[in-house]
């Protein structure tokens, strides 16, 4: 359902950020993206939300070529995927009900579908009873919690998460990767920038490894492979 | 994915936007109050501006509609000449009609417009010391003096009187006028919509988080847009209360105490209902139009995708 054709990235600056990137990711996988900083990760993952336009290449999604798509077609394509970022991006003035409920209304879902959807997200990630709370009453994994609820409130085909553990300890980033298996097994297919040699050793996916814009390495339950 | 744009817009999203536009505007209190002033005092200009240019404008209408040359004719002239002279004058193309008045139609012309004076005049009846003369219109108003010239150079004509060197100045007034005021008013337009177009762009700027989330959940930019037009709306609306306050208690003044005294012929301000109804919704429709384009001067430039 992702396809990748002799992809490349040149950003305006003129620096390549990836070139002949050839990648296949079918329905329901889990795919980390590791590597170096600087190596390419962000904009390989950028690339899928169309955050990112190729330089050349082919970007499928379901069928959609993300090269050639409409400007105004891209708001609908994001409806079908869920982005986490490493720093959460939650408003804060919101609650955490708020901040899960703003990307139904967006979209403009109704106000009945979106008061069961977002309480069966918040029960998913455990955080129903914190429903009330802003972002700056909670701890950083349950932040991270509510913004993954976010993410897959609208119940994407596609999670894209961009080092989701970064800023979280061991234990919470543990959490985390209970719920990402969790979207995983429902069908998602999950895509995951990491630095973290311990998930992805432990946790055994598929590994895409980025060195120098080009993928160096990509196998089935890889191992990090680098020196954390 | 769902690639079906959906264009129609749903009350409930409507109503979304008008609170979130509406929350911009408490948000940046100054900005948002320098920007309605702005607009205020463009307004008032343009109201004060536009109430004396159509009443001028009426007025110079009417008095164009009397405008015309009389053409006394040489009491020597036979009724040869003043046949020929006739078509003479017709094949002046900026004329448009011409016509015989007999001296005695003059006598008694001059005689009514003298009223009660006149009367006496009924002693000279006997020996009219009038010239006859030719009326003459022209197409445009504006061609009045150069007929007039035209027609005095021509044989057999021996003086010519259109209304008056008055109509030429006011003429003249109402064409600077139009133009001095045009200009004031584009200028400041333009600096009340580029201060509308700041005050948003601190809004959006200050929402960028909240912009770049509804991005990444799939909002249209219509959507996104939708709460800065508004925004920039209301501001345009807010800033034109002042004005239309202004113009219909200032013109209402004005036309209660002046419509009784007729203290200059021709000289008459249009009545109040519904003039005044008239330049209110001008105002409003600029009010609101400087909001919009302010908006969209900002907004275009931020939300590229």
């Amino acid at each position: 359902m992702i396809e990748l054709r002799d992809v490349r990235k040149t950003y305006h600056n003129g620096v390549t950020a990836l070139q002949g990137i050839d990648v296949n990711i079918q329905q329901g996988e889990f795919v980390y993206v590791v590597g170096p900083s600087g190596a390419g990760k962000s904009t390989f993952i950028r690339l899928m939300y169309r955050e990112v336009k190729p330089s050349s290449g082919d970007v499928v999604i379901n069928g959609h070529n993300l090269a050639e798509i409409k400007e105004k077609e891209i708001p609908h394509l994001r409806r079908g995927i869920g982005v986490v970022y490493q720093d959460f991006k939650l408003l804060p003035s919101l609650t955490v009900y708020e901040n899960v409920s703003f990307a139904l209304e967006v979209i403009e879902d109704s106000p009945k579908k979106i008061r069961r959807k977002v309480m069966d997200v918040l029960d998913l990630v455990n955080l129903k009873n914190k429903a009330r709370f802003k972002p700056d009453e909670l701890s950083g994994g349950e932040q991270q919690r509510v913004s993954i609820a976010r993410a897959i409130v609208n119940n994407p085909h596609l999670m894209i998460a961009d080092e989701p553990t970064g800023n979280l300890d061991p234990d919470t980033s543990w959490e985390i990767m209970k719920i990402f298996e969790e979207v995983n097994a429902r069908g998602t297919t999950v895509i995951m920038a990491t630095h973290s040699k311990d998930i992805v050793n432990t946790l055994k996916k598929r590994v895409i490894a980025i060195e120098h814009g080009r993928v160096v390495r990509d196998e089935q339950r890889g191992d990090y492979g680098y020196e954390s | 994915m769902n690639s079906e744009v959906t264009t129609d817009m749903k009350a409930r999203t409507f109503k979304r936007h008008l609170r979130e536009g509406s929350k911009n505007i408490f948000r940046n209190g100054w900005m948002t109050f320098a920007s309605v002033a702005s607009v205020t005092t463009t307004l008032i200009l343009v109201g004060v501006f536009l109430v004396i240019m159509l009443n001028l404008n009426e007025m110079a209408e009417k008095v164009e509609e009397d405008v015309q040359i009389r053409a006394f004719i040489d009491l020597a002239a036979n009724q040869e000449d003043i046949d020929s002279l006739k078509k003479e004058i017709t094949n002046i193309p900026e004329v448009s009609t011409i016509e015989f008045s007999s001296k005695e139609e003059e006598l008694k012309n001059l005689m009514s417009s003298l009223g009660a004076d006149g009367d006496m005049m009924a002693m000279v009846n006997q020996d009219n010391p009038l010239n006859d003369a030719f009326i003459i219109k022209t197409e445009d108003p504006l061609d009045t003096f150069d007929v007039a010239s035209k027609v005095e150079s021509l044989d057999h004509v021996s003086s010519t009187e259109y209304g008056d060197q008055v109509i030429q100045k006011l003429f003249t007034f109402n064409e600077y006028a139009r133009y001095i005021g045009i200009g004031l008013i584009t200028a400041l337009v333009l600096t009340a919509a580029f201060l509308i177009s700041n005050t948003i762009k601190i809004t959006i700027m200050a929402r960028s988080t909240e912009i770049g989330i509804m991005k990444l959940v799939g909002a249209t930019n219509g959507f996104i847009r939708w709460p800065f037009f508004i925004e920039g709306l209301l501001m345009g609306i807010l800033g034109s209360i002042i004005p239309i306050i202004f113009v219909v208690s200032g013109y209402y003044y004005l036309f209660e105490n002046m419509k009784d005294k007729t203290f200059v012929p021709f000289f008459e301000l249009i009545p109040f209902n519904p003039f005044v109804w008239q330049v209110s919704l001008i105002l409003l429709g600029i009010g609101a139009f400087i909001g919009v384009w302010g908006s969209i001067m900002s907004v275009r430039k931020f939300l590229k995708v």
